[in-house]
């Protein structure tokens, strides 16, 4: 990520450092992931220790700190998508792509993440990839989901 | 549009929008919440625009994308106005026949009306719904009939006029003796009066405070802040605002959790929209009363819906929690007085204003007033919203409006305040629904998520899901929580998969009261409640897997085997295609067996094998059946005929 777009980010955040995390979640958002250098360079614009923001990075879950697959794959494993069957669910997935949750493949294809509950209870289980729900999966469906993506 | 001055500006601002909106004219609403577009309500919006652009009848009918009316399940919802007709789980392949049939000939879809389980009669309105009928809709009822993006929507169904009350009439002591008065209880969970909140901070010697909306809904299964930030985000910043005049405060904040992009969205908006009509900035209405509002995310961590770490994070740092040696309303955000409340106690204030203290009291229990919204989800027929009065039964929302459990399952618990709540049991469904009385059940209010458990589901899987979830998201600042929670996750998780032993019920009791005793935020202190109240109410089902390794419910995969009946298999070969695991042995006219080394218990072939066959069974506690002889397996045409019979 090129540092000139980190600086108009925190600039927009008149580079204060209690925004640290609004920060961080719009580089995060641009990028994917959060980059080393990129880190270092919020250090020395808003003035922080290094290791706080690493803090940050590490604490919350929303962040990452290597590069993400092409598609987020996030299985929903809140209460009521747990209930009716999201473990078998994140099995069905973890099968299919090799991965485990907060991992990503060799072809960058598939990041993998469990969320706690993205509010859509009532058509668990869930599976959201890039931002879309699928809801009311079962096993087999999610196989299927997954092949749509290249 | 030039800033309105003054309380009567308002006034003739709103009924300038009136007098240009027609009541009779057709309104189609399409639920834009996150739950029916995940349901495809997207296409239909655009569907049902594109059909009226079609059909020349732009100029006759308003659509309009509005706030969850709380039935997710049936998504996408439309109503269709002046009628009030409900239809449930429409498609873009309807549209055409709605706009023919409902909005020009005023006839009804009867194949998109909700038929009610029990009875079987269609229900046209949203009133007659059995889901909706049942329940006192006082603070999400406005979100079906609001563009969740205008403000002049909100105007018009009285909006902001608790707001011009505060200002013009009341002054900030009367406000906080209203709020006080009408005991309003905190609806985050721990259900502390919000006046006797809001006093300590008006009352506090520092003169810059901080009102805050706790609308980092972090229960897993609870979704109402959502609907709310979502569909109406304008009654929660007026609430917000008068907060902030009644204490004194001019600053304002949201703290809204990352998974909830659309509320961050429709809360920007909505910020921006009442600066716009100088409902926010400086000298509100001419009132002299300035006050501004900011939006932080949070970044996904569960922890941070706890008070003093919502603050810490607000602060741009780890959100781990402070002692509470003096309480966040003195001393809070940036060491300052601040009040935080969460989003449906918010969204409450300005119906207390309109109308009255009085009212409020009216509804509810002794110590619970006013309405509550939850979260009716898990195994039950109508999943939603629901918002009842405090002390309705939990027997009467389930069956009344949950409708009971799907699929002919039987009852058996229903898991209250989210992962630090409790399950109740069947013999305690007369409880009444209150803070105090959902305590001394063992479990607790909370926010609000009721997840409901069948038969189906395995008490002992239940408490090692909600330990696994809080020892992932303890901050790791306290040992009890951090260790202790580790420690009684190990041992459930042994106890899940067969190794659990003599005395480690004892030890998890330990455990379980040295994290009540001495941890430091609520997170730590409420933490072992799964456990201990599912042990309290099924102790037999943590005495089954300890010494018969037995898992009752059949869930626990290291406890459970599946097998195919032989006399009832078919040699349909559907599970032996779909095993994802090369699990099933068999071919055409030769009945299948699992193969028991490669099976992964993934449960597909019990999912897939036909209802009428129902060969695929699960085992526990017992040794399988070995397979049958090889020479045994061909089914002959004699015995087909026969199972063509059964």
């Amino acid at each position: 990520m090129e540092i000139d777009k980190v600086d108009q980010i925190i600039d927009k955040h008149n580079g204060e450092a209690s925004s640290l995390l609004q920060i961080l979640l719009d580089i995060q958002s641009k990028n994917s992931w959060l980059p080393k250098e990129v880190l270092g360079r919020v250090s020395e614009k808003v003035d922080v220790p290094l290791n706080r923001i690493q803090h940050i990075a590490t604490f919350y879950k929303a962040f990452s700190l290597v590069p993400k697959g092409r598609h987020q794959v996030h299985i929903c494993v809140g209460t009521a998508c747990h209930v009716r069957g999201a473990t078998r669910i994140l099995d069905t997935v973890e099968e299919a792509t090799g991965i485990k949750p907060g991992e990503t493949d060799l072809d960058l294809k598939f990041s993998l993440e469990t969320v706690n509950c993205l509010g859509c209870c009532a058509l668990g289980p869930v599976v959201e990839v890039d931002g879309k729900v699928h809801g009311k999966m079962s096993p087999v469906k999610t196989a299927e989901v997954l092949k749509i993506y290249e | 549009m030039a800033r309105l001055s003054s309380p009567e500006e308002l006034e003739n601002f709103r009924q300038e929008i009136l007098s240009k909106r027609d009541p009779n004219r057709p309104c189609i609403s399409i639920c834009a919440g996150a739950g029916c577009i995940a349901s495809g309500a997207d296409e239909v919006i655009e569907a049902f625009k594109a059909q009226i652009e079609k059909e020349g009848l732009t100029a006759k009918v308003d659509t309009k994308g509005t706030g969850c009316p709380g039935f997710c399940e049936r998504g996408p919802v439309v109503v269709i106005y002046p009628e009030e007709i409900c239809y449930l789980q429409v498609t873009a392949e309807d549209v055409p026949e709605i706009i023919s049939h409902t909005i020009k000939e005023k006839k009804v879809v009867e194949r998109l009306l909700f038929v009610d389980s029990v009875t079987g009669e269609k229900a046209i309105h949203e009133s007659d719904i059995s889901f909706y009928k049942n329940q006192e809709r006082n603070v999400l009822c406005n979100n079906i009939k609001i563009d969740s993006k205008s403000i002049d929507d909100y105007l018009a169904i009285g909006g902001y006029s608790a707001l011009t009350k505060v200002l013009s009439k009341m002054t900030d002591v009367e406000v906080l003796e209203e709020v006080k008065k009408s005991n309003l209880r905190g609806r985050g969970g721990a259900g502390f009066p919000a006046g006797r909140k809001w006093e300590g901070s008006r009352n506090a010697p520092e003169p810059i405070k901080y009102v805050i909306v706790n609308a980092d809904e972090g229960d897993p299964g609870a979704f109402m802040d959502r609907a709310l930030l979502e569909g109406n985000p304008h009654s929660i910043l007026e609430g917000l605002i008068i907060g902030g005049y009644a204490i004194g405060s001019h600053e304002g904040y949201f703290y809204v959790r990352q998974e909830y992009p659309l509320a961050v969205e429709n809360i920007n908006l909505a910020i921006k929209q009442a600066q716009e009509y100088g409902l926010l900035g400086e000298n509100i209405l001419g009132s002299g009363f300035d006050f501004k509002v900011f939006v932080h995310q949070g970044a996904g961590a569960f922890v941070c819906g706890e008070s003093t770490a919502l603050m810490t994070s607000l602060e741009g740092r780890v959100g781990e929690p402070r002692p509470k040696y003096t309480r966040s309303n003195i001393k809070g955000l940036w060491g300052r007085p601040s009040v935080l409340n969460n989003v449906e106690t918010w969204a409450n204030v300005p119906l207390i204003i309109n109308k009255g203290a009085d009212w409020f009291t009216q509804i509810g229990t002794e110590s619970s007033k006013g309405t509550k919204i939850f979260s009716l989800v898990g195994k039950i027929t109508n999943t939603g919203l629901v918002e009842v009065p405090m002390g309705m039964t939990l027997k009467d929302i389930i069956y009344k409006i949950g409708g009971g459990i799907p699929d002919g399952k039987k009852f058996k618990a229903v898991q209250t305040g989210g992962p630090s709540g409790g399950c109740i049991p069947e013999d305690q469904l007369d409880l009444k629904v209150g803070f105090d009385e959902l305590t001394k059940a063992g479990s607790m209010m909370g926010s609000g998520g009721m997840i409901v458990l069948d038969e189906d589901t395995c008490m002992v899987d239940v408490a090692r899901y909600f330990i696994n979830f809080l020892t992932d998201e303890s901050c790791g600042k306290c040992v009890p929580c951090r260790e202790g929670l580790r420690q009684m996750h190990r041992i459930l998780t042994n106890i899940t998969e067969g190794k659990g032993k003599e005395g480690d019920i004892e030890l998890l009791e330990e455990l379980s009261e040295t994290a009540v005793e001495a941890s430091l935020c609520a997170l730590g202190k409420s933490a072992p409640n799964p456990f201990l109240s599912t042990l309290r109410y099924f102790r037999d089902e943590y005495e089954a897997h300890i010494k018969e390794k037995r898992c009752p419910a059949l869930v626990c995969k290291e406890l459970i085997a599946y097998h195919i009946d032989p006399d009832k298999c078919t040699a349909c070969m559907i599970c032996l295609r779909k095993c994802p695991a090369d699990a099933i042995i068999g071919e055409k006219k030769k009945i299948h067996i699992v193969d028991q080394e490669k099976c992964t218990k993934c449960g597909t072939c019990f999912e897939v094998c036909p209802s009428k066959f129902g060969a695929v069974t699960k085992i526990s506690g017992e040794p399988v059946p070995e397979p049958i002889a090889e020479e045994k397996r061909t089914i002959t045409k004699k015995s087909k005929k026969e199972s063509k019979k059964k």
